[in-house]
């Protein structure tokens, strides 16, 4: 009977696949590389991981409220509050804190933006944060004719900055996850999310403000995209419009293979970074492999694909 | 028990096990060619899922089903039951929204293909319909999901008695007239007796037992997945149809779940403080009306609004309400529909336990894992709940279990008033009793209870009870003058006192 | 649990409405963006009078061919109330394909497009058989078709047959060819959805396919002819690209995939239902397009492009939420 607990173990914490995953493409990677860099692989990794990993826990938030909610805004939040965060910075450090500030307002300003057209105007998540995004980035083509958008210099060294090894930004951002996991596990609000994404008509029985828990995930995801976006602009030494390509998928694809339910009412926080740092080090290792970016986004599709289709995920019904 | 020969339908010995639940328990049922068999029974007694079973969309875990005398179970599916003339109709109701009428007749006749389809399955449609609901005025061409309730249940009807290429013979109605108004319905009992004239047997499954007994030739009753009874419709009364559904075999339970406990005289004692008062029914002045410290129960057959009054009170109590509906308190909310209604599936005991007093537990929205894991254990072993341990996940538990867990978050938040949705259906005797004894205890503390159960025996337990009937309260009675024979009266309209 | 009684009277339907008129009731969902459309195109001929002749429209509605397809396509999958996020860079890689082996090797371009339209069909039946959710199995397959695209044609380039080329731009007489494609096109899609039996039962698969199977249909069957059908309207809308930009590219799918998506919605589509219109996809995919000529035409940078569109999105939505709750 000792399989069991253990099977329950591996069931609620199945953020180990993840972690489990990344290491063996770490250890396959170092590997090809004869056994060369095996930290600069993992810290480089890390650096890169965090950008998804951060809009990863927004999505990852929205998501776990129920099967109906997802943010496509996403990548449009990133790339407006990174054009408008280093515009405002002008690469001076006096700009530093109003660029940080216009992040932060064009995050929260997307996620009510989002919530008044769930909630307001009734329509479904999926083409209302589609519908944000489009607005989002057309105002993000207007602006960028006319800004130079550099980071400030503080802020470019920070988000290059390394601690024993390890990117800066990857410390900060694992300590806001334990942060967020602490939230979900043991706060009302953290509560109220996984309960509407179990069963919202239990949830809503049992007293839960449903509203209050969607729009705050909504701001949530907003706030950490900008974030995103402004740290993303200020690591590559400014904004640029196709930046935020790949993270519409990214954010979605971390959230699942990370173990958390698409259908909601589970979520796997942990896990979104071993995704991330599994599809990230899958693009090194095939990188040092030497193989071109056709195979390479071949390989991370058909990974994608077979995971999901290994794990437990099921569409509601 | 008639002979298997000629029958149309055998089924013998049918079982099917769900998991741990036993759905169906060694069912033997004949059918014969043009016989109306009304089956009864009260929710979860197995009525559907034999007419799934008979249907071909549930294979049986046992027992043997003939038609015609040969035996089918081999490979019976769907399509096959559909070949041998078998059609059903459920409960709920199975109509594409988005499709026109004459395009969800089209999805059960394989044969309306081809060139010209349109025209033959409207023609169909129109005729069924016509023959069935005369005067009926639905367009063929109507978008189901802008049908008014009552004509979505006409069309699934006369769906299931179109015959294209195959002759139909046996029509399980399930509800069929639940959504009907009584014109329709007593045109649809007039069609079932003109189609079983012309040899087409009719399963007829109802709550409306008046309807039943003077509508069927058979009678079975259904209770906890098997048959109890099995007589003709002249030689039975509904008193007797309602006992045998649900207080049969219950003589013990009554005893032991009607807890008599001396009640603190009510007469010269200062007024107790109003928490509901509820006007069900804009046809009716009648109210209800619950203090502080009393069980009310709410009874009646189900699906005549006790349900939407328990919402009621539930939607006031978030902020609402008005002339019809005053709540005064906090509400707690307790489901008897636990999948769909109650439990949250990939959480522990404790946690589900614990959701329903975040208020009080959280101090500045931080849950303290101690506070938490002691208010599980506290209510787990003042419920005796049986789990050795809170965290186990809330699916490890059985049925009964699963309820006090549900009834220990209502209880647990604090609230003044709890709502019970027939809270003990599917929940074994004793944790039964259990529960109504301590409803009694949080009563005596000044909580107050509004219970609907479908039950009748379980209203022993209330001080007073209103009977619901088609959306309004027929009766209230006190528990003094309860009698079984009263509810049932009331249960079908047929009023003594009016509030 | 069954249905509350309201001792409720049976409300008699109208017969009165006369039947005709009944079946093409539903395409009042169409009317909203046919009317947008119109709008739309008296704009622009307000403002620019010269796109009004047989050139200008050609002109302005070229590029709707390849879109138009690809709305159908999308509609395809979204009528089983899936999503399909791969569609755009699968219309990169027909469009590779195309290029490089269309000319030279046509017998081996046809065979592997055909085998991407079994590819699409058996990536529905996989979704079904395993109950997976759409928007993440078309996610992982967008990187597959990428890749292969960029494994094709590495670097933009290739030759396009003449004939693909002289078909994009053949000239009907009196009406250009887009107007004409996308009224075949609309009248296909509803023969296809609305008249043929199966038609039918394709619908039924989004709304309530408990029912369809209890009814002895096969959802994978179903699902799988659903998708197959998106992988050829995919096809062609890559082939047309490739006859418009006589060149391949692997990444020039980008756009098309939320386009298509949101041209199903503005056209009468809803995500989950299985309430689809054809000929308003293809309604939606010329209102897409539109915007940016229009906003041309009124000296507005096409930098607004996308507001408009994200616009019109939320306009239709909400507008559509609130006749919801009226009736």
């Amino acid at each position: 009977m000792r399989a069991v607990p253990t099977r329950r173990w591996l069931n609620d914490n199945r953020w180990v696949w993840s972690f489990t995953a990344a290491a063996l493409v770490w250890l396959l990677t170092i590997f090809i590389a004869d056994w060369r860099g095996p930290l600069a692989t993992l810290s480089t990794a890390l650096g890169f991981a965090t950008f998804y990993a951060i809009v990863g826990i927004g999505q990852m938030l929205v998501i776990s409220t129920g099967g109906i909610y997802i943010d496509l805004s996403i990548p449009s939040v990133m790339v407006l509050a990174g054009y408008l965060s280093m515009g405002t910075m002008g690469a001076r450090d006096a700009g530093l804190l109003p660029g940080i500030a216009v992040a932060l307002a064009v995050g929260l300003a997307a996620g009510v933006a989002n919530v008044v057209l769930i909630r307001g105007a009734r329509i479904p998540s999926m083409i209302a944060t589609l519908a944000s995004g489009f607005i989002m980035q057309s105002i993000t083509i207007a602006y960028s004719h006319h800004s130079t958008a550099k980071p400030a210099p503080t802020l470019l060294d920070f988000s290059l900055s390394h601690v024993f090894g390890v990117p800066t930004i990857a410390l900060i951002f694992i300590v806001v996850t334990v942060g967020v996991g602490f939230v979900l596990a043991r706060t009302v609000f953290g509560r109220s999310v996984l309960a509407t994404g179990q069963n919202a008509r239990a949830a809503y029985l049992a007293g839960i403000p449903i509203p209050r828990t969607i729009a705050t995930v909504y701001i949530i995801s907003g706030l950490l995209a900008a974030v995103a976006g402004m740290l993303l602009a200020a690591y590559s030494g400014g904004a640029s419009l196709n930046m935020s390509e790949d993270f519409l998928l990214m954010s979605i694809a971390v959230v699942v293979l990370g173990g958390t339910s698409i259908s909601g009412g589970r979520a796997m926080i942990a896990g979104v970074w071993g995704a991330s740092l599994f599809l990230y080090l899958i693009v090194t290792m095939l990188n040092v492999l030497g193989v071109g970016a056709g195979v390479r986004y071949v390989v991370t599709g058909i990974i994608i694909i077979v995971v999901l289709a290994l794990s437990d995920q099921h569409e509601s019904a | 028990m008639r002979e298997g020969t000629g029958s149309l339908v055998a089924l013998e010995g049918i079982a099917k096990q769900f998991g741990a639940v036993r759905a169906l328990a060694g069912i033997d049922l004949v059918i014969d060619p043009g016989e109306t068999l009304g089956v009864v029974g009260h929710n979860g007694a197995g009525k559907t899922t034999l007419m799934h079973v008979l249907n071909g969309t549930i294979q049986p875990s046992s027992g043997v089903i003939r038609i015609d005398g040969v035996e089918v179970n081999v490979g019976y599916d769907v399509r096959r039951a559909y070949a041998l003339g078998i059609r059903c109709v459920f409960q709920e109701l199975s109509l594409s929204p988005n499709l026109r009428v004459f395009e969800n007749v089209r999805l059960l006749h394989r044969s309306l293909s081809g060139f010209g389809w349109p025209g033959r399955a409207r023609r169909v449609v129109r005729e069924t319909l016509d023959a069935i609901f005369p005067g009926h005025g639905i367009d063929a061409d109507a978008l189901v999901g802008e049908l008014p309730a009552a004509q979505r249940q006409m069309v699934e009807i006369a769906r299931a008695f179109s015959a294209t290429d195959r002759p139909v013979r046996l029509v399980i109605l399930d509800e069929p007239t639940s959504s009907l108004g009584g014109q329709e319905a007593e045109q649809l009992m007039r069609y079932m007796h003109t189609a079983t004239q012309a040899g087409v047997s009719c399963v007829f499954i109802s709550h409306r037992l008046k309807e039943v007994l003077a509508n069927v030739e058979r009678v079975v009753v259904m209770r906890d997945g098997t048959v109890v009874a099995q007589q003709r419709a002249s030689e039975m009364s509904e008193g007797q149809l309602v006992e045998r559904m649900g207080v049969m075999a219950q003589t013990a339970e009554r005893a032991s779940t009607s807890a008599r406990p001396e009640r603190a005289a009510r007469e010269g004692g200062p007024a107790r403080a109003v928490r509901i008062d509820l006007r069900p029914s804009p046809r009716s002045p009648a109210r209800l009306v619950v203090h502080a410290g009393e069980v009310v129960g709410l009874a009646g057959l189900d699906g005549h609004g006790q349900r939407t009054a328990l919402l009621a009170a539930f939607a006031a109590a978030q902020g609402g309400g008005g002339e019809a509906v005053q709540v005064h308190g906090t509400v707690a909310y307790v489901s008897g529909d636990r999948q769909g209604e109650g439990l949250f599936p990939l959480w522990s005991v404790g946690r589900n336990l614990t959701i329903g007093s975040m208020g009080r537990l959280a101090h500045s929205g931080w849950l303290s894992r101690r506070a938490e894991l002691a208010e599980a254990r506290h209510w787990r072993d003042h419920l005796a709940i049986k789990t050795p341990d809170v965290e186990q996940p809330i699916l490890s538990l059985s049925g009964g279990n699963q309820q006090k867990v549900l009834i220990a978050r209502g209880l647990a938040g604090g609230a003044d008033i709890l709502l019970l949705d027939d809270p003990m259906r599917g929940v074994d005797v004793g944790t039964k009793r259990e529960m109504f004894e301590e409803i009694r205890q949080e009563a005596g503390q000044g909580k107050c209870f509004l219970l609907y159960t479908t039950e009748t025996a379980e209203l022993q337990n209330c001080d007073r009870v209103y009977v619901f009937y088609r959306g309004a309260i027929t009766e209230e009675i006190d528990r003094a003058s309860l009698t079984e024979d009263r509810v049932l009266r009331a249960s079908f309209g047929e009023a003594g006192v009016h509030v | 649990m069954s249905d509350e009684v309201a001792g409720g009277k049976t409300t008699r339907d109208t017969a009165g409405e006369p039947a005709v008129r009944r079946r093409w009731r539903l395409d009042a969902r169409v009317m909203l963006p046919a009317v947008a459309l119109a709008v739309m195109l008296a704009g622009i001929f307000v403002l620019q009078p010269r796109a009004m002749s047989y050139n200008g429209l050609r002109l302005l509605l070229g590029l709707g061919l390849p879109l138009m397809f690809a709305a159908m396509a999308e509609l395809c999958v979204i009528a089983a109330s899936d999503i399909d996020f791969g569609l755009g860079t699968f219309i990169g890689l027909v469009n590779c394909i195309a290029a490089k082996y269309l000319a030279s090797e046509p017998l081996l371009a046809v065979a592997v497009l055909a085998g991407l339209v079994l590819a699409y069909a058996a990536m529905g039946a996989f979704i079904q058989v395993r109950r997976l959710p759409s928007i993440v199995v078309t996610l992982g397959a967008s990187f597959v078709w990428l890749g292969l695209a960029v494994l094709v044609l590495p670097s933009p380039g290739g030759a396009v047959p003449d004939w693909l080329t002289h078909l994009v731009r053949l000239r009907p007489p009196l009406v250009p060819l887009p107007i004409v494609a996308a009224v075949l096109l609309g009248l296909f899609g509803h023969w296809l959805f609305m008249r043929t039996s199966y038609g039918v039962v394709l619908r039924g698969v989004g709304s309530t396919p408990a029912s369809l199977e209890r009814a002895g249909w096969s959802l994978l069957v179903a699902r799988s002819t659903l998708y197959g059908l998106a992988g050829v309207f995919g096809v062609i809308a890559g082939l047309l690209v490739t006859g418009l930009n006589t060149s391949g590219d692997a990444t020039i799918g980008a756009a098309y995939t939320l386009l298509a998506v949101a041209a199903v919605i503005i056209g009468g589509g809803e995500f989950v239902g299985g309430v689809v219109s054809p000929p308003g996809a293809v309604i939606g995919a010329f209102i897409m397009l539109l915007t940016g000529a229009l906003l041309s035409f009124m000296d507005v940078s096409t930098d607004w492009q996308l507001s408009v569109q994200g616009a019109i999105l939320i306009l239709v939505l909400s507008t559509r939420a609130l006749q919801r709750r009226r009736s």
